[in-house]
Parts: C-alpha cells; sequence; structure tokens
C-alpha cells in the first residue's frame, strides 16, 4: 500500500517536473524576438527605402506604439519628406486570437495611430489613407504567439 | 467549462388512449424520440411523371430522406430503419397497424402521399401516436415541383412543431463565406445553403474579400460586408434579384452590419480616425442616426426582438465586454462581468437570452446569458470559435470553428458548427468549401 503511495508521488513529481521544463522550453523560442509580446525580429519586414522599415508592431490588445514603432514611423516620416509627391496608405491589422469585427476595429484604430504619429511629424493627412484588415490577412499563418506577433501589424504601403 | 447537462427523461408519454406524445425540448435529450418516416407513397401515374421531372427513382422516398435526417440532426429524434418496416407506404398512410409499428418500439409515425396534379406537386401527410394509436395531425399542400426539398422541411416543420410545441427550423437557410485558399491568401465568397447544406449557391465571386453575412428577419435581403474596390463598406444585397447597393456614404469603413428585427433598419459600425461608433440607418428614409459616441471601440451590434434594446460589445472599461443599451443609445449598461473577454452578443429571437464569444485562458468559448448578465451558461470550448447566430426559434445556436495550425502554419481549417441551447448535439454543419459566419435565416413562410 505504501509503496503504492510513493511510486504514486513520485511519478506525480516526475510529471510536474516534465510539464515545467515543457513550458520553459517553449518561451525561450519566443524571447529571441519578442519583447513583451511585440514583435521585434526583423521576419516579413519590407522596405520602403534603404533602411526604412514598413512596418510597426503592437502588443495584443494594444494599439500604443512602441519606442521601437516611433523610431520605425520617424523614419518613414523622413522618407516622406523627402517624397513629397508620394501617398500612403497605412493597412492596419490584428491577429487570429479576437473575434472578426472587434479586429476590424483594432486594426483601424492601430493604423490610425501610426497615421497620427506620421502627422506629427510633417507629412500631411490627405497624403494617408487608412484601411482595417482585421485578422484577414495575416502575414504568418502560425499558431503561436511569435505568429501572433508578426500579425499584429500597422504596414506603410505605397499608394502611388 | 459548465456544460449544462441535465439528467431527466424527456420523452413524456402517458398510457391514456387520449394522451398524445410530446418531445421537451428545454432539457437535453438524452434518449431521442423513436419514430419511423415511412416513405411518401406515390402512385404509378405520378412515379414516372416524377422520373422525368426530377430524374429520381422515387420521389417519396427522397422527401421521406430528408424529413428523417432533419430529425436525426435535431437531435431530439431516431428515426428508425426502413428495412423494419412491415406496412407499405400506401396502406400505412390509409390506416397504420399500429401493432405492426409498436413491434419495431416506434412512437410516432409520418405517412404521406405526393402526387402530380395539374403540373403541381401535391402532398398530404399524417403524424400518428402509435402507443394511442391516435392521428395527430394531417395536412396537405400543393407546391412547385422544383420545391421538393422544401417539401421534406415543412413537413419536419410540422411534425417539430406537433411533438414539441415550438416552431421548427428547417425550412430555412443559412448565408456564410465560403473560404478557399492559403491562411494568408484566403478567397472569401458570399454562400447560400438551405439549412441542411443542399442547393449551395454562390452570390459572389470572390474577386472581394466580403464578411459577416446577415439575414433579414423578414424578407431576402442580406446585409454584409464588402471591400470593393478596398473601400470596406457594409452593402445591402437582394438573394432573389442579386441587385447589391452600398448602405450610406460613410467617410471610412462601415462594417459590423445586422437588421432590425422589423428589417427596416440596418444598425453597424463606423469607423473614423480610430474610433469605432454605432450608428442605424433607415433603408426607408436613408437617415443615419449616431447611437453611441464613446472613444472605445463599440461594435458587434444586435437589437432585441421587440427593437427596443442592443446590445454591443465595447472596451470603454479597457477589454472587450457586452454591455445592453435602450434603441436610442441612453442607458448604457455592462452585463458580462466573467472572467476574460466577451464579444459578439446576439439577441436571442425570444428575447430572454444574449448569446456570446468568450476568451479566456487562450480558450474561445459559446455561451448564453440573459439579458441582464445573470445565468452564463458555456455551451462548447475549443481553441478557436466564435459568431453564433440563432435558428429562428431560438434553440439552436450555429458558429464558426478554426482550427490550429502545426508548426509549419500548416492545417488551417474552418468549418461550420451548431449546437442546442442545452449544451447536446453538437454537430458540424457539412458544407462544401471551408466557411465562417454564418447566419440563419427566418423560416422561408410555412
Amino acid at each position: 500500500m505504501n509503496l503504492i503511495k510513493i511510486l504514486k508521488n513520485t511519478i506525480l513529481v516526475i510529471l510536474a517536473g516534465l510539464v515545467l521544463t515543457a513550458c520553459a522550453s517553449t518561451k525561450k523560442v519566443g524571447t529571441g524576438q519578442l519583447q513583451g509580446d511585440v514583435y521585434t525580429g526583423t521576419d516579413t519586414i519590407e522596405y520602403l527605402a534603404s533602411g526604412v522599415p514598413d512596418r510597426v508592431f503592437f502588443a495584443t490588445n494594444e494599439t500604443v506604439l512602441t519606442t521601437a514603432s516611433r523610431e520605425t514611423l520617424r523614419k518613414q516620416a523622413t522618407y516622406l519628406r523627402k517624397k513629397s509627391d508620394m501617398n500612403v496608405v497605412l493597412e492596419g491589422h490584428a491577429d487570429e486570437r479576437g473575434t472578426r469585427e472587434y479586429n476590424l476595429a483594432l486594426g483601424e484604430r492601430r493604423a490610425n495611430s501610426a497615421k497620427d504619429y506620421l502627422m506629427t511629424y510633417g507629412i500631411s493627412a490627405n497624403r494617408i489613407s487608412v484601411i482595417s484588415y482585421g485578422k484577414e490577412r495575416p502575414v504568418d499563418s502560425g499558431s503561436n504567439p511569435l505568429s501572433w506577433s508578426k500579425n499584429r501589424r500597422s504596414v506603410t504601403v505605397k499608394a502611388n | 467549462m459548465i456544460f449544462l447537462r441535465s439528467l431527466f427523461i424527456v420523452i413524456i408519454f402517458q398510457f391514456k388512449a387520449f394522451a398524445l406524445i410530446e418531445v421537451d425540448i428545454t432539457r437535453g435529450n438524452l434518449s431521442p424520440l423513436p419514430i419511423a418516416v415511412s416513405p411518401l407513397a406515390v402512385d404509378n401515374d405520378s412515379l414516372a411523371k416524377f422520373e422525368k421531372i426530377f430524374k429520381k427513382k422515387n420521389i417519396g422516398a427522397e422527401i421521406s430522406k430528408i424529413v428523417e435526417d432533419n430529425l436525426k440532426h435535431s437531435g431530439l429524434f431516431n428515426p428508425l430503419k426502413k428495412d423494419a418496416f412491415l406496412q407499405k407506404p400506401d396502406i400505412a398512410h390509409l390506416k397504420p397497424r399500429f401493432e405492426d409499428w409498436q413491434l419495431i418500439k416506434a412512437q410516432a409515425l409520418v405517412t404521406g402521399k405526393v402526387e402530380l396534379v395539374d403540373d403541381k406537386l401535391r402532398v398530404e401527410f399524417r403524424l400518428w401516436d402509435i402507443l394511442a394509436g391516435k392521428e395527430m395531425l394531417a395536412l396537405a399542400f400543393t407546391t412547385v415541383p422544383n420545391n421538393w426539398r422544401r417539401v421534406g422541411h415543412i413537413i419536419t416543420d410540422k411534425v417539430y412543431q406537433r411533438l414539441t410545441g415550438e416552431k421548427g427550423y428547417f425550412d430555412t437557410r443559412i448565408i456564410y463565406v465560403a473560404e478557399e485558399g492559403p491562411k494568408t491568401q484566403r478567397i472569401k465568397k458570399l454562400a447560400i445553403m438551405d439549412q441542411d447544406g443542399f442547393n449551395l449557391k454562390y452570390l459572389t465571386l470572390g474577386n472581394e474579400l466580403v464578411l459577416t453575412p446577415r439575414f433579414s428577419p423578414t424578407n431576402q435581403m442580406v446585409t454584409y460586408l464588402s471591400y470593393f474596390r478596398n473601400l470596406p463598406r457594409v452593402y445591402l444585397l437582394d438573394i432573389e434579384t442579386g441587385i447589391q447597393e452600398v448602405v450610406g456614404d460613410f467617410a471610412g469603413m462601415t462594417f459590423a452590419p445586422r437588421f432590425s428585427p422589423d428589417g427596416k433598419k440596418i444598425i453597424m459600425s463606423f469607423a473614423k480616425d480610430g474610433n469605432s461608433d454605432i450608428y442605424t440607418m433607415d433603408l426607408e428614409n436613408r437617415i443615419v442616426e449616431r447611437i453611441t459616441n464613446h472613444p472605445s471601440i463599440d461594435t458587434s451590434p444586435s437589437f432585441s426582438p421587440d427593437g427596443k434594446y442592443i446590445t454591443f460589445n465595447s472596451d470603454r472599461s479597457r477589454y472587450q465586454q457586452i454591455y445592453v443599451m435602450k434603441s436610442d443609445g441612453s442607458n448604457v449598461k455592462r452585463i458580462s462581468f466573467g472572467k476574460g473577454l466577451y464579444g459578439t452578443p446576439v439577441w436571442s429571437p425570444r428575447g430572454d437570452l444574449i448569446a456570446f464569444t468568450k476568451l479566456h485562458k487562450g480558450k474561445f468559448y459559446i455561451g448564453v446569458m440573459r439579458v441582464d448578465g445573470t445565468g452564463e451558461r458555456l455551451l462548447t470550448e475549443n481553441f478557436y470559435q466564435e459568431a453564433p447566430s440563432w435558428s429562428p426559434n431560438g434553440r439552436v445556436l450555429i458558429f464558426y470553428r478554426e482550427t490550429k495550425t502545426n508548426a509549419k502554419g500548416e492545417g488551417f481549417s474552418a468549418n461550420l458548427w451548431s449546437i442546442d441551447l442545452t449544451g447536446y448535439n453538437e454537430r458540424q454543419v457539412p458544407t462544401k468549401t471551408d466557411a465562417s459566419d454564418p447566419s440563419w435565416s427566418s423560416l422561408l413562410g410555412n
């Protein structure tokens, strides 16, 4: 009887250990390219011009710009001031972990927070249009936190 | 995860001669009612003519198969195998030998006949209580031959109504978004089908992204979101004529449309400068009214069946939650207070419940709560599912579910599912392609 109990406990401890290691290892995968849950890597990014990334990333359910995002947008603003006849579309996106309609609104809000920032650096509102795709156009089809972080984005696209 | 599961036996029958069978649909049904659906009898003359029209051997058997499948899928009935039937269809329809049907444990029997009269399909059918040895229902009607599948659905609705005391939901259609292609470049088309998956028709070609179609509760109009010319706007489509038009001239994205219960207004969200609020547009005079005015995201609005209230989701308390307000936008009250995020509230056609999607700890749930937010019940849990839509009798919810992809990002699919309000009878609704955003029509008019 006692032996069975001890065996049971040992198995439980081993199981718990396994679960913990599993958690630890999944976390590790993300940390290289995630800060909080905002994407900080360079996959999927395209460039409007040399050194001018086309997109910024957001935390889950968030629309505020991170320090890195603001830096990217300042580079875009500098570039757009030089190309004064160029118009852009800001495409706002969400990840797949939200309801479709809310995500449409969230994408619109994300694109607008990028737009507002570009405007504070002198880009006129009539050069910028905004469209939200919600969760309809992911760049990464994975179902994991890293993929989702790449999909929570606002992408600046040349309109002409 | 609380499934409401009740252990009551739901078929109530009494052994009195005058007592008639009844099926209780308010509880999960553990023992579906054994029912025999005899093939509809067809006379030889009609049989030959029908074969010419339909290229089907026996239209009577085909129609009874529709009835049988409907009853089976409802989860409330157990249609018995036909090879055990002892009585011929035409004779059973005149007068069943009740002891024969009792022998195969049938408690109810559907009989009928179908004939061609003046190029019209004439149907009559009867529902019998086997134990009481009584006729419960007898009906006859005439329709154009092309409607032959609807005949099966109408018979099911009448049988369902007679045995449960509530209207059916079988002579109905589902509009949804048919999906194809890789996850990063989905092609989406509006599609419409009968509730059982037959008579599929595509309403758009897939050239532009389309989302969230919803039926008018009163006629054959549909409202949906289209990205035509890259301008996401709410559209109105007449599914009889195919005519479509953009709803209102808004300087920004309009989305999340639904009809008011009288079909005269569309309620939707309008997003501008990073803020989404709720608006209505009167379809007759095109007058637009702003219903909410708040810096948060207000979307997924749905009217109560009496038109006096609106439920919607908003992140005004920081995260997505469900609210109810008067239809003029006053008296906004939050009703969801459980753990997690709540979205896509839809008011039941019976008025007493709101169905919703809930996200908690990485899982998605479809659930219902009373309109004051009490009595929350979660019906089903999954990796991803959302957007419930009610059957017209308020007893079944249809929604869509998406699968998790593997490490390579493969294996994505989206499908329609339905579940009873009881939490029982969860089943996939078969569609030809992947599918999402289902909306259930009203009864087509029987």
